[in-house]
Formats: structure tokens, sequence, C-alpha cells
């Protein structure tokens, strides 16, 4: 598994575990057993699980296992920038909806719509140079290259 | 496929399929036959818990690198706990948040149930995050 991938896995495995707890936090104001401010946690968790865990363990496991382009995967910086982007968009969006700050949610939207375009950049050349790759027979990329 | 994964899968099948049953319950009660809108969160974590994780955890358990082929025993407990507190704590909270308004027990049981969610996820966790390495 490439380094990227792993660093993306684990952090959206730190994203279920922040995710899960919140919903169990939230369970139990519910029931009445703690605090009922903690249902202001709704939009937080919703943003970490649906974003931090599900969108970001896809984006992990296909930059690992996408077809790749002559055993390489051209354009890793676009990826590289889209975790960054993710993860810092996440976060920004979850302390805006719990502090009320609309301006960071807006923030993390924008880093998280440039995360979404870093992956859809990385992710499409890969996809259709790779598909094309196997098409070709290895006299015609060899041709190809000359 | 391992045992346990094909058990993640199969009952994840099981929950897409209830929670199917939970949408047409909500859209009767939407259309005013009595079935309360209080079954909506429980719909979506049928979907995002018992459907959607429930497969990622069976997948990732049996194609993450780093798999033994025969686990000793800790390891089993650890796979089999999470599976089955990952689905007793989603059927407890199925159950015992739309009935949470008639009191009794069910505050209880709603709480044991995000206990035993939480539990799972961190076992699983705990278990997969060493097998995730760069090579």
């Amino acid at each position: 598994m490439p380094k990227l991938s792993v660093w993306t896995v684990r952090s959206a495995l730190v994203a279920l575990v922040v995710g899960t707890l919140m919903g169990a936090l939230m369970l139990a104001a519910k029931a009445g057993m703690a605090p009922p401010m903690l249902m202001r946690l709704l939009p937080v968790h919703q943003e970490i699980v649906l974003l931090g865990w599900l969108v970001q363990l896809a984006m992990g496991v296909g930059y690992w296992i996408l077809p790749r382009v002559d055993g390489a995967r051209p354009r890793a910086w676009l990826a590289v920038v889209a975790v960054i982007c993710l993860n810092g968009g996440v976060v920004a969006a979850a302390l805006g909806a719990w502090f009320g700050l609309a301006g960071a949610v807006v923030c993390g939207r924008i880093l998280e719509l440039v995360a979404a375009i870093g992956f859809v950049g990385h992710f499409w050349t890969r996809i259709r140079l790779g598909g094309l790759i196997n098409r070709l027979s290895a006299e015609e990329i060899a041709a190809r290259r000359s | 496929m391992p045992t346990v994964s094909r058990a993640f899968i199969l009952t994840g099948l099981l929950y897409l399929a209830l929670a199917m049953v939970a949408a047409v319950a909500l859209a009767l009660g939407a259309a005013g036959l009595g079935v309360s809108p209080a079954l909506y969160p429980v719909y979506i974590h049928l979907l995002a818990v018992g459907w959607i994780t429930q497969l990622i955890f069976g997948v990732a358990y049996w194609m993450f690198p780093g798999r033994v082929r025969d686990p000793g025993a800790g390891e089993r407990v650890v796979l089999w706990s999470t599976y089955a507190l990952l689905n007793v704590g989603l059927l407890l909270r199925a159950l015992s948040e739309p009935l949470l308004s008639r009191g009794g027990a069910w505050p209880a049981v709603l709480t044991a149930s995000a206990i035993c969610q939480l539990i799972a996820v961190v076992l699983f966790v705990g278990h997969l995050w060493p097998r995730l390495r760069a090579r």
C-alpha cells in the first residue's frame, strides 16, 4: 500500500472513531444520560463521518488500487493536495459548525471542493490512461514511446 | 474469503434490505399512515453503519495487506467481538430509539447500544491500524 493511502486510511479510521464517539455522546444525551447540549454535535458528527470517514476511505483505497499508468501514479501531487485539503476542510467545517462560525464552515467547504477537484483530476488521468494502456499491445506501446 | 468477512458482508446485505423497509415505512408515515418520523435516524444508521461500514469492515479485513491466513485466538476474539458488538449495538438502537419517549428501560438500552457500537469501532480500528504499512 503506498504511503499516501496509508496516511489517508489512517486518517479515515481516526475520523471513524471520533465520529462514533460523538454519535455515542449524542445518543446518551438523547436518552437523558448526558448533557442535552451535546445534541449540538449533530452537524459535526455528520461532517466527520460522511467526509472524514467514508469519502476519505474511498479516496485512500482508490489511490491504492485504481489502475496505474505504466506502473506509476501520474500527477500524484494532486492526490496529496486533495488529502490535505479534505482533512483541513473537515476540521474547519466541523469547528465552524460547533462554534457557530459561518466563515469557517464556508472555508471548510471550499477546501473540500478543492479536494474533490484534486481527486477527480488525479483519478481521471489514471482511469483514462490506465484503461488505454491496457487495451494497447506491447508493440503499440513501444511504437508510441519511440 | 475469511469467515468473519463473509459474516460482515452478508449481515450488511440484510441491513441494506432492512434500511429499505424502514425507508418505505417512513414514506408511508409521511403519507399519513402512522409511522413515526423518529424512525429516520434509525434508517440513516441502518444504511451508514449496518450496510456501508459493515461492508467496509468485511472487505478491509479480507483485502488490506498484512492479514494472516490462520489468525490466533486473540485476533479471532477481537474480530468476532467487533461483529457481535456492532450488530447488537445497532439492533438495540433500532429497537430503542423509536420507543424512547415511552421511558422505562429504553433510555438505558439506547445508551448501551451507543457503548456497544463505540467499542466495536475501537476494536476494529485497533486491529486494522498496525496492518497499514507503506511498502
